[in-house]
């Protein structure tokens, strides 16, 4: 399977990916044309500032068929919506354990640049923006990979390819994730 | 998607090199804008802010994040800020050329720079009498003196009106003076800019723009026209002459200087040195035939308008002249050199020799250029060019066939001239209904549009309507690559234009020089709208910069629009951030200064508004 990955280590926080984004779901699919539009276009991803680790990162959900993310909570902070198919976050019940973010395949790569920064304790309280759980009306504002373009808009928008478009494969009977 | 070199330009002599550079590995700037897709979107709308260390900022253009900066500025602030600053950039790049022009003129009328004299006696004496110096009983030399002082105090006065600005209309006059916006000295309206767009100081997007159409008037009528003025003096003012263009015009048995860049101060220098019997004694010995001088860009326009020097190509043909693998030296000054020349000239046997004080490149040979000793320089960089000829590697050399023929040499006053001394014919014709109206198309390459494509395509369109088009920079070198500055041209165009430039002998599209001489078209337009007893606004004129990149360009689009005259972009300026300001240039500023900008990037249509809106302006004064 393919999916966007991200590489936080690169991000330099322009925020082109989110512009990219909107760009790409609006009905002209042009920058200048897409400005008067109405609605006007949203953007599903959003560049968050880690400041514990010192990095942005742009931060997007999926909403999963059949989210790792909502199966290794230990809480059920996470939970999917089988109406609306939306991956739900409860932050009442969120512990900041992070093990989400190890089994998403997007955001893998953040949880190793935790381990190595070795600030787990004081970044565990940015978990909130981890997976976004963007919704409007009731509508699902989910990212669709860009449907038929052959790469995603944001990882084409990327100066620094702090995002990238891989195959993943999850091994076998483990949660580690490889990308080629 | 990487572009082929058919894609990239529609000139052939420029595809076989794109071709080449492609074949050779060579990197060109096509290659590098592929390399910058997609270009950064608050760039793009003019949103973003660096004025200030708490930033940078930038406003969220769809509304769901930062809709201020962190100062409090909106969008409409940030891009009339960012706007004023290009506006600034650009006027002091055609004013500064413009000063460094008239210390050589005041050197030499003090006899410290002995390579330069006093060419056109006539233009001295009438610009004397123009700014109120009397020339009874003094040698040209002493009037020179005098003229340059007043000139020299334009850049430093802190009251107006700049002297230049009388030439325009009355009427045009005292809608300025109303406005404010009136220029007042040169360097004054170019560092009060940067004032006010310095961290918490004008915050109005409106008042911003203002400021932003006084500082293109102080170029336009300033600077620019300045430049034009004191050039003419020194080298002469252009007449109409035959040359050719395009990469086909280097030589494969003669040694090849390139002049490239923006002034004719060093240039002219080189174009006598290659003439000299010393250097072509050693030209001979090395194994040449002979000198070749071709110019690039706007120091290309100088050196063809006032000597016929051939001219190689366009400003993005700079790096393909090089890639030719027949270019001894490339000689630049200022304005428009890409610093890619270094590492490109480093891949054949080029030699990138920059002489300007102001402007230094990686990879060059520095031959710095002073006006006390100008021709000495310019002999030494001739003679480094032709001892640089036996390195020539002949495996690597293709010249394109392609050179075409133009008639150039368009100043104000030649056209005066061609015209039997007063516009009227020109007036007549226009009020007869042959001629609709003058089309004035300028400005620079871009690779946001096929090389030339924008050029040709928007000045077929309009003279085919019988839109006389006169043209200064790259549109006149791009218009000669395609063959229209030639009187049989006048095939191309619609009958009535047609008639008119068979009976004069004069091709449909009129080369006026280089970007500074845009002076020449407002000189031109005043002369025009005086005879009428009109405003500029109301001619049935209309400017167009097909493929602008530069911010001299931003500063020309001020000035043009400000004193009357609708004009079309080619590429979108970044404005778009900003709803209010887009209005007030599109839209508001034809209420307050009788012109607009629109922005059209295809040049058929972009033709059309042009068209649309002379025959506006004829309805308007009665004409059919």
């Amino acid at each position: 399977m393919k999916d966007l990955i991200i590489r936080p280590e690169r991000c330099m926080g322009c925020r082109s990916c989110e512009v990219a984004c909107a760009v790409s779901h609006s009905e002209s699919k042009n920058l200048f044309s897409a400005l008067g539009e109405e609605p006007s276009p949203k953007k599903r991803i959003s560049v968050e500032h880690v400041s514990a680790l010192e990095v942005s990162l742009p931060i997007t959900c999926r909403h999963c068929e059949d989210a790792p993310c909502v199966s290794v909570c230990p809480t059920k902070a996470l939970s999917k919506d089988t109406a609306t198919g939306t991956v739900n976050h409860n932050r009442e019940l969120c512990v900041d354990c992070w093990t989400c973010s190890m089994v998403c395949t997007r955001f893998s790569n953040l949880y190793r640049l935790i381990l190595v920064s070795g600030c787990w304790t004081s970044s565990m309280a940015h978990n909130y923006g981890v997976i976004d759980r963007r919704t409007e009306e009731g509508t699902v504002i989910r990212c669709d990979l860009c449907g038929d373009r052959e790469l995603p808009a944001c990882v084409e928008a990327c100066p620094t390819h702090a995002l990238a478009f891989l195959e993943v494969e999850r091994r076998q009977g483990t949660n580690a994730l490889s990308f080629s | 998607m990487k572009q082929t070199a058919l894609e990239k330009s529609i000139d052939p002599a420029s595809q076989a090199m794109l071709q080449k550079a492609e074949d050779e590995g060579i990197e060109t700037a096509w290659d590098r804008y592929e390399k910058q897709l997609p270009q950064c979107s608050f760039g793009q709308l003019g949103i973003c802010c660096r004025n200030c260390n708490m930033g940078p900022c930038r406003i969220d253009p769809f509304g769901e994040g930062a809709e201020k900066g962190i100062c409090g500025a909106t969008a409409d602030v940030i891009v009339a800020r960012n706007l004023l600053r290009m506006i600034a950039a650009g006027a002091a790049a055609h004013s500064d050329h413009a000063r460094d022009a008239v210390l050589t003129f005041k050197k030499m009328s003090e006899g410290e720079a002995g390579s330069y004299r006093i060419k056109d006696e006539a233009k001295l004496l009438s610009l004397a009498s123009e700014y109120g110096i009397p020339s009874q009983e003094k040698s040209n030399e002493e009037v020179a003196a005098e003229l340059a002082n007043v000139l020299l105090l334009e850049f430093g006065k802190q009251n107006g009106p700049l002297l230049c600005t009388k030439r325009a209309p009355e009427s045009r006059l005292r809608l300025w003076l109303d406005l404010g916006i009136e220029p007042r000295g040169i360097d004054r309206e170019i560092v009060e800019c940067m004032h006010r767009t310095h961290m918490g100081v004008d915050n109005d997007a409106t008042h911003i723009l203002l400021q932003g159409l006084r500082t293109g008037l102080s170029d336009g009528w300033g600077g620019s026209m300045i430049a034009t003025d004191v050039q003419d003096i020194l080298f002469g003012t252009p007449e109409p002459k035959k040359s050719t263009v395009n990469l086909g015009v280097l030589s494969l048995d003669k040694v090849n200087i390139i002049v490239h860049g923006h002034e004719p101060i060093l240039s002219e220098m080189i174009v006598e040195a290659a003439e000299d019997p010393e250097l072509l004694e050693l030209a001979k010995e090395k194994g040449a035939a002979g000198i070749n001088v071709a110019g690039i860009c706007c120091t290309g326009n100088e050196t063809l308008m006032r000597h016929g020097t051939p001219i190689a190509g366009t400003f993005l043909q700079q790096e393909l002249a090089v890639i030719t693998g027949a270019v001894e030296a490339m000689v630049v000054d200022v304005q428009c050199v890409m610093p890619s020349l270094g590492g490109l000239a480093g891949c054949y046997h080029t030699k990138f020799i920059s002489t300007s004080p102001k402007a230094d490149f990686p990879g060059t040979l520095r031959m710095e250029f002073h006006e006390e000793k100008a021709y000495d320089t310019a002999k030494e960089i001739v003679r480094t060019a032709v001892e640089n000829f036996p390195n020539r590697n002949i495996e690597k050399v293709n010249i394109p066939e392609e050179k075409q023929e133009c008639m150039v040499g368009f100043s104000a006053e030649a056209i005066l001239k061609a015209l039997g001394g007063s516009p009227d014919p020109l007036i007549e014709a226009i009020a007869g209904g042959a001629v609709k109206g003058i089309g004035a198309v300028v400005g620079c390459n871009n690779v946001k549009i096929q090389h030339n494509y924008g050029h040709v395509n928007l000045v077929k369109e309009l003279i085919k309507n019988n839109v006389l088009v006169v043209t200064t920079g790259c549109n006149a070198i791009a218009c000669a690559e395609a063959g229209l500055l030639v009187p049989e041209a006048a095939a191309l165009a619609g009958d009535g234009l047609k008639g008119v430039c068979e009976a004069l002998g004069i091709p449909p599209v009129l080369h006026m020089g280089s970007c500074v001489d845009i002076s020449r078209i407002l000189v031109l337009a005043s002369a025009i709208a005086n005879r009428l007893g009109v405003d500029i606004s109301a001619l049935p004129a209309a400017g167009a910069a097909p493929e602008w990149m530069s911010e001299k360009a931003v500063s020309i689009g001020a000035y043009v629009v400000s004193s009357g005259v609708f004009t079309v972009l080619g590429t979108i300026p970044p404005v778009l951030g900003s709803q209010a300001v887009t209005a007030l240039l599109t839209k508001g500023l034809d209420g307050v200064v009788g012109a607009t900008f629109a922005v059209e990037p295809d040049p058929f249509k972009a033709a059309n508004l042009m068209l649309e809106h002379i025959e506006g302006k004829r309805k308007a004064l009665g004409l059919k």
